[in-house]
C-alpha cells in the first residue's frame, strides 16, 4: 500500500469499503498532517474537542475533510474570514457539512479564505493571507486559498470551497489542483454564509478528477431548506472515459492573447493538441457578451451582497462594538470596526447599484448582460460540447503584488465569471507548469473546462481522460511525486 | 372655493393563521413568553435560506379569490432593505413588482393588490411614551418575527371616514369567514392603515396624501380619517398646501403626529429576492382557491337584497353566518310568509329576547327551532294574536322551547276577536283618563298612548294595537 499521504480520497475510501484501510488510522496521519499547517491555511482545527462534538462522524469511511470557514458548523467557530464573525459558534450546520458527516467523512478543519468570500488572492482574510505551497511568497488564490492551499500542502486529502465568480477554479488553478464549480442548484447553499445568493455554489476541491466526481455525489441533491437546490438527477458515477473521441472543444473566439502571460498561453495551447491526440476536435465558438461579464458580475455581485451582508448589525451575534446606547452609532461602529477594506467597498458599490434612479442603469443593465452572456453559451453549446479557456490570466502572482489595484484583482475572475453568470458548471484541472511573466520559478497552470447545466457526468468523464492524458504529476517542493 | 371631497384609500395588513411562520418551521403564537419561537432561518444566522410556507401560498390565494383579484400566474419576491432591529436579515422578504394577486374588487371599492410578506418581529419601547423616541430601552421579540402577511392596498375608492370603516368591516368580515385569519385588531392580527387625501369635488386628480398608522380599532379608524380630514380640509382653505407624510395616531388625545416626511423616506433598494424561484400556483391550486370559498358577505348581502331585505338586515346576517342559516331555514319552513318580516323576527324580536333572557349563543344555538318561529310570526300575521303577544310568546319559548299555539292557548293570548268586547274596554279607558282625551282632543296625539297602555293592561296584550287606534279614534271623531 502507499504511504497513507500519498493515496488520493478515492484510493483510501476504496480500501477502507475493503477492509484494508484502518479509517482511524488514515484520519489520523492526516489530523497529524494537518497541525503542521505552515501555510496560515486552516483557521480551525479538529482535535475532538468538546466544540466538535455535533460535528462527530458516527461512521468514519470516507477520507477526512477540509471545510472552508464559510459553511456553518454547529458549535464550532465559523467566521467566513471576517473579524465581525469572531467567536460566532453557530447553532446549526450547513446540508453540505452535514452531507458529509453523514456519509462518514470526519472534519480535519476550517480553511481560511477571503473575508465572505470577496477576493481573488485570500489576502482579504481577517486572519492573514494563506500562502501557496508552491511558494510562500505567493497567493494561493481566492477566496478558497485555505482549501486549495491545504490539499496542494498535504495538509488535507481534499476539501470543499464555493465559488461565486471563480472562487474554487482560480485558487484550485493557482495550487495545480483539481476544483470543480457545479451547476447553480447542483449544491444546496443551506448553511453556506452568502456573499452573492444568485451565484455563490459549494464545489469540491481536489487533487484527481475521480475524488472530484466522489464528493460531488456525496454533496449534491435537493434540500427541502433550500428553494434553489435541484440537484443532480441521476446522481454522480466516477468517471473512466479513456478518449475523448466524438467530444468538441470550444475555444472563445474572443479570447484575445492580452488578456493573459504567455506561459499561461502555451499551456493552453498545449492542452489544446493534447485533446486532439486524445480524438476530440477543437472548434471556435462565439461568446460575444462575455467581456462585459466581468462589469456585470461586478455590480450584481455587490448587489447581493449589500443586502446579504446587511445583518451583521452587532445585535443577535458576532462583534458588536460602540454605542452608548445608541443604536445607529452601534450599527456604524460595528460594521466599520467588524468589515475589512474589500467587503466596504464592495458593500458601497452594491448599495449604489441599488439605489432608487440607479437601480435600472445598474442592476438592470447588469442582469440583461446576464442573459445574454447565458445565451451566447446556450449558441454555443449547440455546436459544441464544452467550452475551454485558461482558468486564470496568469499564475499564481507575489503576495501584495495587486492589492493596491482592485481592477487589476478583479480581472483574475475573467475567465471564470461567464460561468458564474450563466450558472453552468466548470471544472479547472492542472495542466502544467509555466514561469511567471515576470520571471522565477515554474508554476501550476489551470484549464478550464465548461459543461452545459447539469452536464456535470459527460464534464466530469472529459476532464478525466485528459487529466490521465496530461498526466500532471508535480507537487510542490517537499511533498513528492 | 369648491367644495372638498375626501378620497380614502386603505392598506390592510392581515396575519395569516397558518401554523407556522412564512419562511421556516417555527409555530405561530400569541401572548407567548418573548423569543422561545425562533430558530437560525427567523433570527438571521449566517447561512440560513428561507422556504415559503404553503399553507400561507393557499391562504393569499384564497383571499385573492375572495377579492376577485387577478392572480398573477408567476409572482416573484423582493427584499426591502432597510436597518431596524425589528428586521433580522435588515431586509423583509416582501412582493414588489408582481404580487400574487392583482386588480380585484369587494363591494363598491377596487383592489389594486394583495401581496405576501413576511411580518417584522416586535419591538418594546421601554418608557413612557411607549413609542421609540424618548424610550429608555427597546426590546426585540422575535415571535412575530416571520409571520405570514398579506398586505391588501385597495384603489382611493372611499369617500368618507364612515364609509372607510364600515368597508374595513365587512373587508374583515370576508377575511373572517375564509378562515384564513383571526382578524383580531387590538392583537394585531388585522392592522388598518389609511391613505387620505382632499380635493375639489368634481376633481379627478388626486390630491397630496398623509398615511395614517396605528388604528387598531374600527372606531379608532375612523375617528382618525375624521381628524386627518379636518385638518387637511382647515389647511387647505386657509391657503395652505398638504406635505406628503406618515402620521400616528394616538386614540387617547385623538391627536395625529408626523412619523416621517417625505425627505426622511427610505430608499428600500428593492430587488428580487435570489434565495427563492418565482411563485407558479398550479391550476390545481386555484381551483382549490376558488371551490374553498364559503358564501362571502357580498354575495349574501346581494341575495338578501334581492328577497326583500333592508340593507342593515342583510348585512347583520351576512356578518354572522350561523345565524344566516338559521333565518334561511326559517324562511324554507316559512313558506310564503314575506323573508323581510321573517329576517326582521330573526335579528330584532328573537335576538333581544335572547338577550333579555341572557342566553348563550345565537338563534342556531337557541331552544326554538325554524319551523316553530316561522309558526308564531304566521300566527301574528294571520292577526291569530296581537305583535305585543308575539313577543311574549317568544319569551316563553326561548326559555322553554315548545310550540307557539300551544303556548297562546296556555297562557290565553290569542286575540280578542269579539269587536264588542275591546270596544266596552276602549270605552272605559278613555273614561279612566279624562285628561289624555282632552290633550288629544287639543292636538297633542302622543296622548293617545295613555289610553293605548290602559287598554293592554286591561286586555293583557291580547289587543292588537292597530285596532285598538282605530276605536279610540272613531269614539273621539263620534
Amino acid at each position: 500500500m502507499k504511504d497513507l499521504l500519498q493515496m488520493t480520497a478515492l484510493e483510501a475510501h476504496e480500501a477502507m469499503v475493503a477492509g484494508d484501510l484502518a479509517a482511524s488510522e488514515y484520519t489520523a496521519a492526516w489530523k497529524e498532517a494537518a497541525a503542521g499547517d505552515e501555510l496560515n491555511a486552516y483557521l480551525w482545527r479538529n482535535e475532538d474537542g468538546e466544540d466538535s462534538k455535533a460535528i462527530a462522524v458516527e461512521r468514519d469511511c470516507v477520507a477526512p475533510i477540509a471545510v472552508k470557514d464559510i459553511f456553518t458548523t454547529e458549535g464550532v467557530p465559523t467566521t467566513a474570514g471576517s473579524r465581525i464573525l469572531e467567536g460566532y459558534r453557530p447553532p446549526y450546520t450547513s446540508t453540505a457539512v452535514r452531507k458529509l458527516l453523514e456519509a462518514g467523512a470526519p472534519i480535519l478543519g476550517k480553511t481560511n479564505m477571503d473575508e465572505f468570500a470577496m477576493g481573488s488572492s485570500n489576502e482579504n482574510s481577517a486572519y492573514g493571507p494563506v500562502l501557496n505551497p508552491w511558494d510562500r511568497g505567493r497567493v494561493p488564490g481566492g477566496s478558497s486559498g485555505g482549501s486549495a492551499a491545504v490539499v496542494a500542502g498535504g495538509l488535507a486529502p481534499w476539501a470543499i470551497g464555493t465559488d461565486t465568480g471563480g472562487s474554487i477554479r482560480q485558487p484550485a488553478a493557482f495550487c495545480g489542483i483539481v476544483g470543480l464549480k457545479p451547476t447553480y442548484g447542483a449544491i444546496s447553499r443551506y448553511g453556506m454564509i452568502a456573499f452573492a445568493s444568485s451565484l455563490d455554489q459549494c464545489g469540491p476541491l481536489t487533487r484527481t478528477v475521480s475524488d472530484a466526481a466522489l464528493l460531488l455525489g456525496i454533496l449534491q441533491g435537493k434540500d427541502p431548506c433550500d428553494s434553489t437546490s435541484v440537484g443532480l438527477e441521476g446522481g454522480v458515477s466516477l468517471p473512466d472515459r479513456e478518449d475523448l473521441s466524438g467530444l468538441r472543444f470550444g475555444v472563445p473566439a474572443e479570447l484575445g492573447h492580452d488578456e493573459y502571460d504567455s506561459g499561461v498561453r502555451t499551456v493552453f495551447e498545449q492542452t489544446l493538441r493534447k485533446i486532439e491526440e486524445l480524438g476530440g476536435e477543437i472548434a471556435e465558438v462565439s461568446l460575444p457578451s462575455s467581456e462585459h461579464g466581468i462589469s456585470a458580475y461586478y455590480v450584481i455581485a455587490p448587489a447581493e451582497a449589500s443586502s446579504n451582508l446587511a445583518r451583521y448589525d452587532g445585535v443577535r451575534y458576532g462583534m458588536r462594538a460602540g454605542g452608548d446606547g445608541d443604536l445607529v452609532q452601534m450599527y456604524e461602529t460595528t460594521r466599520s470596526e467588524g468589515f475589512g477594506p474589500e467587503v466596504k467597498r464592495r458593500i458601497m458599490l452594491g448599495t449604489y447599484a441599488l439605489s432608487s434612479g440607479y437601480y435600472e442603469a445598474y442592476y438592470g443593465q447588469a442582469q440583461k448582460v446576464r442573459t445574454r452572456i447565458a445565451e451566447d453559451f446556450s449558441g454555443a453549446f449547440a455546436d459544441v460540447d464544452f467550452v475551454v479557456t485558461p482558468t486564470a490570466p496568469s499564475v499564481a502572482f507575489g503576495l501584495g503584488e495587486k492589492t493596491d489595484d482592485p481592477l487589476a484583482m478583479y480581472m483574475n475572475d475573467f475567465f471564470t465569471v461567464p460561468m458564474s453568470l450563466a450558472g453552468i458548471p466548470a471544472i479547472s484541472i492542472p495542466a502544467g507548469l509555466a514561469e511567471p511573466d515576470d520571471g522565477g520559478p515554474q508554476l501550476p497552470v489551470g484549464f478550464q473546462i465548461a459543461a452545459p447545466a447539469f452536464g456535470e457526468q459527460k464534464l466530469l468523464d472529459a476532464a478525466y481522460a485528459l487529466e490521465q492524458g496530461i498526466g500532471f504529476d508535480a507537487r510542490p517542493e517537499g511533498l513528492g511525486g | 372655493m369648491a367644495e372638498l371631497e375626501a378620497v380614502i384609500g386603505l392598506e390592510i395588513h392581515v396575519q395569516l393563521a397558518t401554523k407556522t411562520k412564512m419562511f421556516c418551521g417555527c409555530e405561530l403564537s400569541f401572548g407567548d413568553e418573548p423569543n422561545v419561537h425562533t430558530c437560525p432561518v427567523c433570527l438571521a444566522h449566517p447561512g440560513v435560506l428561507p422556504v415559503p410556507n404553503e399553507q400561507a401560498i393557499r391562504y393569499a390565494l384564497q383571499i385573492g379569490a375572495a377579492l376577485n383579484c387577478e392572480i398573477a400566474p408567476r409572482s416573484i419576491f423582493h427584499r426591502k432593505n432597510y436597518f431596524y432591529p425589528d428586521s433580522p436579515k435588515a431586509y423583509q422578504i416582501s412582493q414588489y413588482d408582481i404580487p400574487i394577486c392583482g386588480a380585484g374588487r369587494l363591494g363598491d371599492v377596487r383592489i389594486h393588490r394583495a401581496h405576501l410578506e413576511e411580518d417584522a418581529a416586535k419591538m418594546i419601547h421601554v418608557g413612557e411614551s411607549g413609542r421609540i423616541h424618548g424610550s429608555g430601552a427597546s426590546l426585540v421579540d422575535f415571535n412575530r418575527g416571520g409571520t405570514p402577511l398579506v398586505e391588501i392596498v385597495t384603489e382611493p375608492d372611499l369617500r368618507d371616514a364612515a364609509e372607510a370603516a364600515q368597508w374595513a368591516r365587512l373587508l374583515r368580515e370576508t377575511i373572517r369567514q375564509l378562515g384564513v385569519s383571526d382578524v383580531n385588531m387590538e392583537e394585531g392580527s388585522l392592522r388598518v392603515d389609511a391613505n387620505v387625501s382632499v380635493r375639489p369635488a368634481g376633481s379627478e386628480e388626486l390630491g397630496t396624501k398623509t398615511e395614517l398608522k396605528n388604528m387598531n380599532s374600527f372606531r379608532f379608524l375612523q375617528r382618525g380619517v375624521e381628524a386627518e380630514l379636518a385638518r387637511q380640509r382647515q389647511l387647505v382653505e386657509s391657503g395652505g398646501t398638504v406635505e406628503q407624510e406618515t402620521l400616528h395616531f394616538d386614540p387617547a388625545s385623538g391627536s395625529l403626529t408626523s412619523l416621517r416626511s417625505k425627505e426622511e423616506a427610505h430608499d428600500y433598494r428593492y430587488f428580487p429576492e435570489p434565495d427563492l424561484v418565482p411563485l407558479v400556483p398550479s391550476e390545481e391550486q386555484l381551483r382549490e382557491a376558488r371551490e374553498s370559498l364559503p358564501e362571502l358577505p357580498v354575495a349574501r348581502i346581494a341575495r338578501y337584497e334581492e328577497m326583500g331585505l333592508a340593507y342593515d338586515v342583510a348585512l347583520t346576517l351576512a356578518t354572522d353566518p350561523r345565524t344566516a342559516g338559521y333565518f334561511e331555514n326559517v324562511v324554507e319552513a316559512g313558506d310564503g310568509i314575506e323573508p323581510r318580516v321573517l329576517a326582521n323576527w330573526v335579528t330584532g324580536e328573537l335576538a333581544a329576547a335572547l338577550r333579555q333572557a341572557e342566553v348563550d349563543g345565537g338563534a342556531a344555538d337557541s331552544r326554538i327551532s325554524p319551523p316553530d318561529l316561522a309558526k308564531l310570526v304566521r300566527l301574528v300575521q294571520e292577526k291569530k294574536i296581537s305583535h305585543g303577544s308575539g313577543k311574549k310568546v317568544l319569551a316563553a319559548m326561548v326559555k322553554g322551547g315548545g310550540d307557539p299555539e300551544e303556548i297562546v292557548e296556555r297562557e290565553g293570548l290569542a286575540q280578542m276577536s269579539d269587536s264588542g268586547e275591546l270596544e266596552a274596554i276602549v270605552e272605559k279607558a278613555m273614561a279612566d283618563n279624562p285628561d289624555a282625551v282632552e290633550k288629544i282632543r287639543e292636538g297633542n296625539g302622543k296622548a293617545i298612548g295613555a289610553i293605548v297602555g290602559a287598554v293592554m293592561r286591561e286586555t293583557k296584550g291580547r289587543a292588537d294595537g292597530g285596532e285598538v287606534n282605530r276605536l279610540i279614534q272613531q269614539k273621539l271623531n263620534s
